[in-house]
């Protein structure tokens, strides 16, 4: 019941109880069956990886197989009350489509990530001129599943563009710990960023 | 005779049961009396908790696993998935599998003798539906003392029964999984059927479905059906990793006879299907395949069929099934899910084509397994 991952707390805390819940890239499905126990949420997880299907088949979480790139078209427009995108936004083909998607479907979105903008990445790249590899990023830059890496002020931007309000956000560090200092300077210390996210209503 | 494994239900005798309240059909027609033959492996509980329904696909039947004999050659047609410790375990599970009528392997159909007459139904055996088959079944159950089950599993033709019982009788299962399966056929799938109609149809042995009278059968109008269903059911991937442009003997005759080895497959699946199976049976069953369309009373609108649905879903799908495509099996999960269902779908890589659904590809096993594991958790109380 107490959830290995602060990050997974913190999504937890987001979601009212009862919610429909649409996990993207659910993994292994831990984060579902937390949200099932906590908060009495209900809905899917979608996955690509057959060994991570077969997980959340034994985990007993609803599961469906699919490919995020395909899109989300064979869920209806406000299906869920929260579309929840966990360390996969960087990993899939278009994350601005994918985004767009999130809030048809969903009235709001949560969306994490690893911080491109941390300052070991900058550091790795400022002063080594080398792509960074770190614990929250840990591939090399030729077989990483990330190609979509971004920053802080990245992803606030294109919400800015996409028209999306972004209601709260927090950062962790790689153990996915909260702590004083990543939200005084979250750009540059936090490792893993939350944010939680509708759209902007309409003038 | 090999000894029978260990892991099999072992010997197993089909039971029969004689039902004398009239039945009405889909098509109009009544079956006034008629028998259905069925088999169980394992205990029902106590409660009566714990049963599990195996609907057969066309040419299967009520032997799903174990042997009549000792001198049986071949095991029931699901063995690698139902038996002790397997995905559906016998030692937790109540299995039953019934014949469905109008099948040839020993409930009702169109070989059996027409009360009316003293002589075999033939072309007068009513036509049946998979609605008509959930029906029949659910007054097994009501025999069997089985209120409401655990769960009612099929593959293919199997998995269209698994979902009419979900729509039908929404309170009577708590789970459906729909294996290797579609909301209804495609017009490429209803002409390969119709193909295989004609053959049998237009064979001079076939008298009007009357054969039986004289005293012969439709042998080369079946063959042929047969061969082209298989063809349907592989991939073209596993015919060519199987036979490949292997020539029998090692070189060419340039006559008739058999010169590849898919053509002996070919004639070897047809040569043992006739003597096994009624034509009648296989226009029956064809037909009832084209005619599952559960959305048909819905305007086409799948979500709105399946809106009585109450049951949590397993929809399994097979990559190099061209029959039933992984995209059929996803209209079915969509439907579910828009009814905000308990659903879940994977989706197994295998080179089987549509016949995958009775292999036992372990990835196919696990998922299947898995899933019975949250099958069993809602047996308890």
């Amino acid at each position: 019941m107490t959830p290995a991952r602060s990050d997974f707390r913190i999504i937890s805390d987001w979601i009212k109880p009862g919610s429909r819940v649409l996990d993207l890239g659910c993994g292994d499905g831990t984060l579902l069956d937390y949200l099932a126990q906590s908060k009495g949420a209900s809905g899917y997880g979608l996955e690509i990886d057959d060994v991570r299907v077969g997980e959340c088949m034994r985990r007993g979480v609803n599961i469906i197989q699919t490919d995020l790139d395909a899109g989300l078209s064979e869920f209806d427009a406000g299906s869920f009350d929260f579309v929840i995108l966990s360390l996969t936004l960087q990993a899939v083909k278009y994350p601005d489509r994918l985004l767009r998607e999130m809030l048809r479907v969903g009235t709001e979105g949560i969306v994490t990530f690893p911080n491109f903008g941390h300052w070991r990445a900058r550091w790795q790249l400022g002063a080594h001129g080398r792509m960074p590899v770190s614990q929250a990023l840990p591939h090399q830059w030729y077989d990483t599943p990330n190609i979509h890496l971004c920053t802080l002020h990245d992803f606030e931007r294109l919400c800015a563009r996409e028209a999306i309000t972004i209601l709260e956000s927090q950062v962790v560090d790689h153990a996915h710990r909260q702590k004083l200092w990543l939200r005084l300077f979250p750009n540059l210390l936090g490792e893993i960023a939350l944010y939680r996210f509708r759209r902007a209503e309409l003038p | 005779m090999t000894p029978i494994p260990p892991d099999s239900v072992g010997l197993v005798t089909p039971a029969r049961l004689r039902f004398s309240e009239p039945l009405a059909l889909t098509s109009g027609g009544i079956l006034a009396d008629y028998e259905l033959v069925y088999e169980t492996y394992g205990e029902l509980n106590s409660a009566a908790s714990n049963a599990i329904l195996v609907c057969h696909a066309l040419s299967g039947s009520h032997h799903v696993a174990g042997y009549h004999s000792v001198s049986d050659k071949r095991p029931g047609w699901w063995e690698h998935h139902v038996g002790p410790g397997k995905s559906i375990d016998t030692d937790r599970f109540f299995v039953v599998a019934c014949n469905n009528l109008g099948s040839c392997y020993g409930s009702t159909g169109p070989a059996s003798p027409n009360p009316a007459t003293g002589r075999p139904y033939g072309p007068d055996f009513p036509m049946v539906t998979v609605r008509d088959w959930v029906e029949s079944q659910a007054r097994l159950a009501d025999h069997l003392g089985i209120a409401r089950w655990a769960a009612v599993v099929g593959g293919s033709l199997g998995g269209m029964q698994a979902l009419q019982w979900a729509i039908d009788y929404p309170e009577r299962l708590g789970h459906a999984i729909i294996i290797a399966a579609a909301p209804k056929l495609t017009a490429q799938n209803i002409a390969f059927n119709e193909v295989a109609r004609q053959a049998i149809l237009t064979d001079p042995d076939f008298h009007d479905g009357r054969f039986y009278d004289h005293g012969t059968e439709p042998r080369r109008g079946l063959r042929i059906a047969r061969m082209l269903g298989h063809i349907t059911y592989l991939s073209e991937d596993i015919m060519r990793e199987k036979f490949g442009r292997d020539i029998r003997g090692g070189k060419l005759n340039f006559d008739y006879q058999v010169a590849f080895e898919v053509e002996s497959y070919l004639r070897h699946q047809a040569d043992s299907f006739v003597g096994r199976f009624d034509a009648n049976t296989y226009l029956l069953m064809t037909k009832a395949l084209d005619y599952f369309d559960p959305a048909g009373a819905t305007d086409g609108d799948l979500s709105a069929a399946l809106a009585p649905v109450k049951a949590d879903t397993l929809v399994l799908a097979f990559t190099s099934d061209w029959r039933f495509a992984p995209a059929r099996s996803r209209e079915i999960v969509k439907a579910l899910h828009d009814n905000d269902l308990n659903v879940s779908y994977a989706e197994v890589t295998a080179s089987h084509g549509h016949d995958a659904f009775l292999m036992p590809i372990p990835r196919y096993v696990d998922l299947l397994k898995s899933y019975m594991n949250r099958v069993l958790k809602d047996t308890r109380p």
